[in-house]
């Protein structure tokens, strides 16, 4: 390749717990198997709708060696819960000053991956997935660094929800981080946890999420990215779900200027795997959700409800896969995604996919693109609602039924509110 | 109806032998040297007395088919195609080496025949009886092209169109499917043989299905046959593509390709039933069938529906498209694709809407058996210009035994959001109630699996034209004995 | 001022001439009865009088109250006092009956100059209408129609009118679907809300519903005009001989 491949090359910093054989040789082998990919491109089947031209274009330096910006506060736009522990990171850097983690019973682990490595070099060795084919991942493996490692003891069940929140900031210079979270919930155990994302500024935040759910275990994870009009955000989520384990997963998108999360899920037997989420874009936004259920178990259920809102110029990508291996049988996977396209210049890309070795299934997935239905908006102001505040209804309804897929209340209550307040600006955006 | 196992197996291994027969006695006759090179082609354009714009549109098509690689996205499995290893052009066969009479053919072939109930003419063209033999059938096409041509329709070979309609062909040839288009497309442009031409003309609707005369005068067609439909101005045909029969044939690479254009107004109604030679339990042998087929409504309130039940060849590899070009234009496409054994198929369809209120119906049955791995892919496109575009889609699966595979894979492209797109799938395996509920009222197995197949696909089977539905519904039931314990 | 008028009202639906010429006049006070053969375009007219996209008048006039109404949005026509029970009431998921309602309520109440209800005083308001017509908190809280029975949606519709207290209603077809007892409930929620400023047009195609809410007026409506005017003697008539001797005569 004759460019430079970005993020490696300006890449200096001093990564925590070098000099450590085993860590040295992951980034070392990740960072080669990057070089040699490079950023996937469209033709890359997984990337077909998700352009990374602009990104690559921006010339993003690495924020571990730049961070000029303090931030003192946690700014607005995260979810809003009433009582959770919180951990913060800042460029992908765990900030103790704003972080709150008192108070965790007996049995958790919650502290920063840098403190952990710095703790004790071997603790966290052979605990990483192998991500070769996942290119962004494997840029990520080859700079890790920071990130959340949260342990629950088989039986835990935590009090209230942990709040992982990550802030991008940038001044002049646009910033790169690859924040690298893990989280193991033994079996058993018990936990909801809640990330947000958000920021201002033009930063890259590349973050992997790796969910070991375990045996018997309920975990709700929920999401909110609402990252800053200039933000570049990819994630990929690698989540192995135990048998008998519960996952809860929803995830709402509705900041950022290109913004992909990826999750993939690995199912044991008799497991109940939900995947939700919503999407809501306006101006020249990109958003992309891309699912993989890896039905590799017997007598799993597996359900899944994306919905989309596009408006203005926006983009959304909505790309699901079941499989579904050849000795699963009795499996139940359903996955639906709706997307609502409200203004000329949206457009979505929507690729549901099922591959299916075993007979004994049940499996289906449906897909719907279109503006609001007249019939309603009709109903609605036959008995006296005004158009904008009918269409507001229907949207808000239509957004509604992905977010009452969210088990765990408070979570959903505060979900609801963001997606109230983005329903609120696009009708002043209106006038 | 007890239908066996045995007899399946027998007709396959009828047709392989049949298969590897063909090479044999080819020996005396015309035809080029084995492999592929420009020599080759010049050769066949020759044998055909082309104008010279034609032999150019090959060469060039030869040219940019050495640079692209094979396709490699549908999700089917085969050693990798050795085109040298092949030849390219054969004069027919000649009489002498034809049976001559039914007697001569093997009794299993025509059981499976008696079981379809094709009607004995038929019977002997389909067996390859020679064909001064079958004097019947021919005065009947000749009666058939009587009644077209007082009307004005052109309906004649490929070749034959060449020499007679210069300036259609030459007008249309390519216009659908571009050359350069797809690997397996821009071979069979290099050195098509022969194929089928379609002129309807304005106005006119052509007084019978094309599919009667065509069975009868279908003998071969050949490996890279070439189709091409013209509907004009507020015309209508229905064409009838293959037999429900077993048909032999001694080539494994079939690379056709299929081009409709509806003008104004025109419809275009085209079904096939692919029952070519799908290879034996093992997966030795069968038909690699590469088919390109599109069409283009070019026209306002045009309509192409393609319907397809294939249940044969040892790799299907096809999406009969539609672009729909003019407002109010209509595309439908209905398939039933039966994998059985070590069968592949990956099929499926595209719409691309273009023009304003343009509406699409997809319904796809696939039934997977055996070792079987079956893959509905297609892609609906909505352009940014296709105000008030409607689609749906309606893809379901159905498995038969536990190793075989049913795979989905829907893109959905949408930019213009008046359009509305639904998109449904479901896969599940065939309903244990409803086999006992038939087993109860009597039924064997194979009877109760064929009675509830024919039910699932219910809704493409009922688009074909009335003769070939009863054939075509016979043919599931043949085409997955053998697949319930 | 009669309450609606509607004067040679002619409209087509997809470029098709539905209605032919309609004429009708309704003073407040009064209760009409529309029957008349499927596609005769009974809905049609309710449509058109409600103000649907779709439904495009070619010709004629409508005054509501000494208003054109079909200047009017359908939102402002509602507001106004106009109000359609539908044939077939629409299901919307993840819009909540009560939330619903109470967006419409006071959307109208705003248009009357009354103040907006609170959630309790709504609360109160709806149950109280609610109870009469038979329908429980439970289906107030799930989304709007949807899963409603036929009866269930019919009902649902006669609340509505309950709360939105309207000037002039259309029922289309509102009994059908209902079993004996939902049909006493019904018309007896109708029947309430019978009175000297109100005016109705009930749409149906049988007798039994004429023996509860008691037309002043009965029209019959074949292919898009109205062929015969009676009192309420002639819905009698016609279950008795059919539509085919009115609509006969008619073409005779
Ligand atoms: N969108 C449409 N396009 C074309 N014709 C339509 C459309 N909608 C309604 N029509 C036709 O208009 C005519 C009148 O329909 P309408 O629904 O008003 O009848 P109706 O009198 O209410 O019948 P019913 O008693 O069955 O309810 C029918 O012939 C119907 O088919
Ligand atoms: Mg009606």
């Amino acid at each position: 390749m004759a460019q430079p491949v970005p993020f490696l090359e300006d890449f200096d910093a001093v990564l925590p717990g070098a000099g450590t054989g085993w860590l040295d040789r992951l980034r070392a082998d990740a960072q080669e198997a990057f070089r040699k990919s490079g950023l996937p491109t469209p033709r890359t089947e997984a990337w077909k709708y998700t352009n990374l031209r602009r990104l690559a274009r921006t010339g993003f330096v690495a924020a571990e060696a730049n961070q000029t910006t303090e931030v003192t506060t946690v700014p607005e736009g995260i979810v809003a819960l009433e009582d959770a522990y919180v951990a913060v990171f800042v460029n992908g850097r765990f900030a103790p000053s704003l972080s709150s983690l008192d108070g965790l019973s007996e049995g958790v682990e919650a502290t920063s991956l840098a403190a952990k490595l710095s703790a004790d070099r071997t603790s966290l060795e052979g605990q990483f997935s192998d991500v070769t084919d996942l290119p962004m991942a494997t840029l990520n493996t080859g700079l890790l660094s920071d990130g959340l490692y949260l342990k629950l003891d088989d039986g835990v069940a935590l009090d209230k929800p942990l709040h992982l929140v990550s802030i991008g900031t940038a001044g002049e210079e646009p910033v790169s981080f690859h924040p690298r979270h893990l989280i193991v919930a033994g079996a058993g155990s018990v936990a909801t946890i809640v990330e947000s994302h958000v920021g201002s500024g033009a930063y890259f935040s590349n973050s992997v999420s790796e969910v070991s759910v375990g045996d018997g275990a309920v975990l709700n994870h929920y999401k909110l990215q609402n990252e800053g009009p200039e933000a570049y955000h990819l994630a990929a989520n690698l989540v192995r779900i135990a048998d008998r384990a519960v996952y809860d997963n929803f995830v709402l998108q509705v900041g950022g200027n290109l913004a992909r999360n990826e999750i993939r899920s690995e199912l044991g037997e008799r497991v109940e795997c939900r995947l939700n989420g919503a999407y809501l874009a306006c101006g020249e936004q990109h958003i992309d959700n891309t699912t993989f259920i890896d039905h590799a178990a017997p007598n799993s259920s597996s359900r899944e409800v994306y919905k989309g809102v596009l408006d203005e110029n926006a983009r959304g990508v909505f790309q699901g896969k079941i499989l579904v291996r050849q000795d699963s049988q009795k499996t139940d996977g359903h996955q639906l995604n709706k997307t609502l396209l409200l203004s000329p210049g949206t457009e979505i890309d929507t690729k549901p996919e099922l591959e299916i070795y075993a007979d004994d299934v049940q499996c289906s997935h449906g897909a719907t693109t279109g503006e609001l239905e007249e019939e309603p908006l009709f109903y609605l102001r036959a008995r006296g609602i005004d158009p904008q505040t009918a269409r507001g209804m229907l949207v808000a309804a239509f957004v509604g039924e992905a977010l009452d897929e969210i088990q765990a209340e408070a979570p959903r209550a505060a979900f609801q509110a963001v997606v109230d307040d983005w329903l609120e600006s696009r009708s002043e955006r209106q006038g | 109806m007890a239908v066996s196992t045995e007899t399946l197996e027998q007709v396959n291994s009828i047709a392989e032998d049949g298969y590897k027969h063909g090479f044999v006695t080819d020996i005396e006759q015309e035809s080029a040297p084995k492999g592929l090179n420009e020599d080759i082609i010049r050769f066949i354009s020759a044998k055909k007395e082309e104008p010279e714009w034609l032999l150019e549109w090959r060469l060039k098509a030869y040219r940019h088919w050495l640079t692209m690689p094979e396709p490699e996205w549908a999700k089917v499995d085969f050693p990798p195609i050795d085109y040298q290893d092949a030849y390219y052009y054969s004069a027919p066969k000649s009489d002498a080496d034809k049976p001559k009479s039914l007697d001569e053919v093997d009794p299993k072939l025509l059981e499976t025949y008696e079981k379809l109930g094709i009607p004995l003419r038929e019977q002997e063209v389909l067996a390859g009886v020679a064909v001064d033999a079958v004097f019947d059938s021919v005065s009947v096409a000749t009666t058939y092209k009587k009644k077209l041509e007082e009307v004005g329709v052109i309906f004649c070979s490929f070749s034959e169109a060449v020499q007679e309609h210069p300036e259609l062909v030459q007008k249309y040839l390519g216009s659908v499917v571009p050359y350069a288009d797809n690997k397996h497309a821009c071979l069979n442009c290099a050195v098509f043989t022969d194929g089928s031409f379609v002129y309807i003309p304005k106005g006119v609707r052509c007084p019978m299905e094309l599919s009667t005369y065509f069975r009868i005068n279908a003998e071969n067609t050949g490996q890279f046959e070439r189709t091409l439909i013209i509907a004009d101005e507020g015309s209508y045909v229905s064409y009838l593509e293959g037999c429900t029969a077993p048909q032999r044939d001694e080539h494994q690479l079939h690379a056709a390709v299929v081009e409709l254009v509806a003008l104004d107004d025109a419809e275009i109604k085209y079904s096939t039933v692919q029952n070519w030679y799908p290879g034996d339990e093992e997966g030795r042998g069968g038909i690699y069938n590469f088919v390109t087929k599109r069409g283009a409504c070019r026209g306002k309130n045009s309509k192409i529906a393609w319907t397809q039940v294939e249940t044969g060849s040892a790799i299907t590899w096809k999406y009969p498209s539609c672009l729909l070009i003019g407002d109010n234009s209509v595309g439908e496409f209905y398939s039933v694709a039966i994998t059985a054994n070590r069968q592949q198929a990956d099929t499926g369809t595209k719409m691309i809407h273009i023009g304003k209120n343009t509406s699409s119906t997809i319904i796809s049955k696939g039934i997977s058996a055996g070792r079987a791995d079956q893959s509905y892919r297609g892609l609906v496109k909505v352009m940014a210009s296709a105000e008030g575009a409607r689609n749906f889609t309606q893809c379901d699966s159905l498995l038969i035994g536990d190793q075989c595979g049913a795979h989905t894979v829907p893109y959905i492209e949408t930019s213009n959001p008046s359009a509305r797109v639904e998109h449904e799938a479901t896969t599940a395996k065939i309903s244990e109630d409803q086999l006992f509920y038939c087993l109860q009222r009597g039924l064997s197995a194979e009877e109760a699996v064929s009675v509830i197949v024919n039910g699932f696909c219910k809704e493409v089977m009922k688009t074909l034209p009335m003769e070939f539905a009863v054939e075509a519904q016979k043919l599931i039931g043949i085409s997955l004995e053998g697949s319930v314990g | 001022m009669s309450l609606i008028e509607i004067r040679d009202l002619h409209a087509t639906v997809d470029g098709k001439e539905i209605l032919k010429g309609i004429d009708l006049t309704i003073e407040a006070g009064e209760v009409h009865a529309i029957m008349g053969p499927n596609g005769s375009g009974k809905s049609t007219l309710s449509y058109v009088l409600a103000g649907r996209d779709g439904y495009e008048v070619t010709s004629g006039q409508v005054l509501f109250d000494g208003e054109d109404l079909l200047e009017m949005e359908a939102d402002e026509r509602a507001r106004s006092g106009l109000f359609l029970a539908f044939q077939y009431p629409v299901e919307i998921p993840g819009v909540a009956t009560t939330t619903f309602l109470k967006t419409a309520v006071n959307a109208v109440r705003e248009h009357r100059g009354e103040g907006a209800l609170d959630a309790m005083q709504f609360l109160k308001f709806v149950r109280e209408k609610a109870g009469a017509l038979n329908i429980n908190d439970d289906m107030l809280r799930r989304a709007l129609n949807v899963g409603f029975s036929g009866g269930e949606k019919k009902r649902n519709e006669v609340l509505q009118m309950a709360v939105l207290e309207p000037k002039f209603a259309v029922l289309d077809e509102t009994d059908s679907g209902l079993d004996i007892d939902a049909l006493k409930i019904v018309a007896d929620g109708v029947n309430a809300l019978r009175g000297a400023e109100r005016g109705m047009l009930v749409i149906t195609h049988y007798q039994r519903l004429l023996d509860y809410i008691v037309p002043d007026h009965v029209h019959i409506l074949a292919g898009g005009k109205i062929i015969q005017s009676g009192d309420k003697t002639l819905a009698l008539e016609l279950e008795e001989k059919g539509y085919a001797s009115f609509v006969g005569a008619e073409a005779a």
